[in-house]
């Protein structure tokens, strides 16, 4: 493989393929479109499953029904349109079928625009499911890194029968830069299909896949297993990155577009002799507490930067758990922050820092 | 000879259907919805299909349909059964693949979901109660409660003028191009159960043959949240429900004729005889239709 120009929308697509989709559900949305248009040429060319759904409310159901099948599928979608699928991925996640979801977050509440936006955060990690239930959720900065993490979206959601979700916004799925595609996989045959799968109840008992219990002991116990898979998650899929926080003083914590903005502020901030450094969370759930716990007792302050009015900010703070300082800068509404406004920032922390320490 | 003996030597008249669990039901007594399971099954053995079909349960008192039928399920959301059907038979084209939903579930929350499926022509098969209302969550008005009908949530009966009118959904998704196969049948009788059979049979033929979505529409009773006895809630499925809901055949597949040709419903009016009209109201907890 080598480096072709890829926009992020069709990157993401054709990883999904060559990580072994079989089927894609999806109603069209800016600005994420351009994924369900490539899955519709390209799937059925390869005689696997493409469906241009009614709603994202039959979308996100395609996939469940999909999913209990035993094979890879996926749905993309934007801001306004994951709302629709919350009634969906919750039964998902209650049933513990594996499934992929793109999100390629834009500017709102309501109809909002079609600019890029992080302001999903919350709805995503913390969960609009209703129920106890988490997606794991991985927030890629680059279209390379989206294409990555798209491919091992599929793995992690089939390695714990749960939800996947990539979670961009809408410059990633817009803009278009180097990349390299993965080789494609082979798909795995019908008949090796999962051993929970619905195949039909062939010399063996029936299969059924439910998130109903009505006994409230039952639905317990079975949240508990639900629950026990979670922590496993939060001890062994932690991913974050760090840029220049050898000696950084002030960290900049930030994911997705916001971080790789923040790199730049913070070459900035080092060029006028503040040790700035960057701490991009990869995944956001499971968050990386335990790095930041750290963080705030090696850095003089945190700084988070956020394309929302402060989302992931109380993760932070929680995690950070008073040792450090942590300030904000966001922009929202689908306004991008100029790596100019994050240096600003990165400058009063700086100031203040300064004042602080010459008062003490 | 003794009746042990008989027991002992004689061949079963009637067999129980490999294709239903033998467990007790949770059904209440009088109600339809087990006579409706039990011709699903005897079809499915019949046809030879058992290991190679997949039902999809909806959200209403059919929702543990898994619990009576021995085949692979899996439960939708409510109103979104087409759609998950959809998902499993695009990617399982070589099973059979069946949807059972009530009329809550089919014709008001999941309207969407059903046109769309009928227009995509899925390769489905749909068994659809309408027992003209909500059973599960204890007798609302559903989209197909007959104008005039007492339910817990039209109290003086379906007002057509701030309540609106029932949807026949037969009738409409016959006009939609992706149907093969679009039928009514009743359960209110031997003979209608019989017919009713035969209509599930070719519902599900059709799929076998890849002629695109097939569905039967069953009139069922609800005796529970009717406040009628079993025998009167068949009898109102006969005086009421069957002159607005006309039987027969409204799609076939092409080139085949119609086993019954349906009537023209009666006009709208209230039920000469009033279902619901005993006050009634059991409190139900759950959510959704038949």
């Amino acid at each position: 493989m080598a480096l072709e120009l890829l926009k992020g929308n069709v990157a993401f697509a054709e990883a999904a393929i060559r990580a072994g989709c079989e089927a894609y559900f999806g109603y069209p949305i800016t600005p994420q479109t351009e994924a369900l248009e490539h899955m519709a040429r390209r799937l059925p060319e390869l005689g696997r499953a493409f469906v241009q759904a009614e709603s994202e409310v039959a979308a996100i159901n395609m996939v469940y029904g999909a999913a209990t099948a035993g094979v890879r599928v996926m749905t993309s979608s934007s801001s306004p349109g994951v709302s629709l699928m919350m009634e969906g991925l919750s039964y998902i996640a209650g049933s513990r079928v594996p499934v992929v979801l793109v999100d390629i977050m834009r500017g709102g509440p309501g109809l909002g625009n079609i600019a890029p936006a992080q302001s999903d955060y919350n709805q995503i990690v913390k969960g609009g499911l209703h129920g106890d239930a988490r997606m794991i959720v991985l927030a890629p900065a680059t279209v390379q890194e989206l294409i990555d993490l798209t491919v091992e979206a599929f793995d992690l959601a089939e390695r714990y029968r749960c939800i996947t979700v990539v979670l961009a916004d809408g410059s990633l799925g817009q803009m278009m830069e180097p990349a390299e595609l993965p080789a494609m996989r082979e798909l795995r045959p019908p008949g090796e299909r999962p051993a929970w799968a619905l195949t039909g109840a062939s010399g063996r008992e029936p299969h059924a896949i439910t998130s109903i219990y009505l006994d409230p002991e039952e639905e317990e116990a079975y949240n508990q297993r639900l629950q026990a898979s979670y922590r496993h998650i939060e001890r062994t899929e932690v991913r974050f990155e760090e840029h220049r926080m050898e000696d950084a003083r002030i960290a900049v914590v930030a994911f997705g577009t916001a971080g790789r903005l923040s790199v730049t502020a913070i070459e900035a901030a080092r060029s006028e002799g503040i040790r700035a450094g960057l701490v991009r969370p990869v995944t956001l759930y499971p968050f990386p507490e335990a790095r930041l716990r750290r963080l705030a007792d090696e850095v003089d302050a945190i700084l988070v930067v956020e394309m929302n009015a402060g989302q992931m900010l109380h993760d932070v703070r929680a995690a950070a758990a008073g040792h450090a300082p942590v300030a904000f800068f966001g922009r929202t509404g689908g306004v991008v922050p100029m790596p100019e406004e994050v240096l600003d920032a990165i400058r009063d922390v700086h100031v203040q820092l300064s004042t602080e320490e010459a008062v003490a | 000879m003794s009746v042990d003996t008989i027991a002992r030597t004689a061949a079963p008249v009637v067999s129980y259907p490999a294709s239903l669990a033998p467990v007790p039901t949770h059904y209440c007594p009088g109600c339809t919805h087990g006579i409706a399971h039990r011709l699903v099954a005897e079809v499915i053995d019949e046809l030879g299909e058992r290991e190679r079909t997949i039902g999809v349960a909806s959200v209403g008192c059919s929702v543990f349909a898994y619990n009576y039928f021995a085949l692979d399920f899996a439960q939708a959301p409510h109103g979104r059964a087409p759609a998950l059907a959809t998902g499993l038979k695009r990617v399982s084209p070589g099973k059979l693949v069946f949807t059972y939903q009530g009329d809550g579930d089919l014709a008001s929350i999941g309207a969407a979901e059903i046109l769309h499926a009928a227009a995509r022509g899925e390769n489905i098969t749909v068994i659809f109660i309408n027992n003209a209302i909500y059973g599960m969550t204890g007798g609302q008005m559903a989209p197909t409660t007959l104008p005039g009908q007492r339910t817990t949530s039209s109290p003086l009966g379906r007002d057509v003028h701030t309540q609106g009118y029932p949807l026949r959904m037969s009738e409409l998704l016959a006009q939609v191009d992706g149907t093969a196969y679009v039928a009514r049948r009743s359960l209110h009788d031997v003979v209608n159960i019989r017919r009713a059979k035969k209509a599930i049979r070719k519902a599900f033929e059709v799929q076998q043959q890849g002629l695109g979505f097939a569905m039967v529409e069953l009139l069922s009773s609800c005796p529970t949240n009717w406040g009628l006895e079993a025998q009167e809630a068949l009898d109102f499925i006969r005086d009421e429900m069957v002159p607005a809901y006309p039987l027969g055949d409204f799609k076939v597949p092409e080139g085949e004729a119609p086993a019954a040709r349906p009537g023209a419903p009666a006009a709208h009016g209230a039920p000469a005889r009033d279902a619901g009209g005993r006050g009634k109201a059991r409190g139900g907890a759950g959510r959704g239709g038949a």
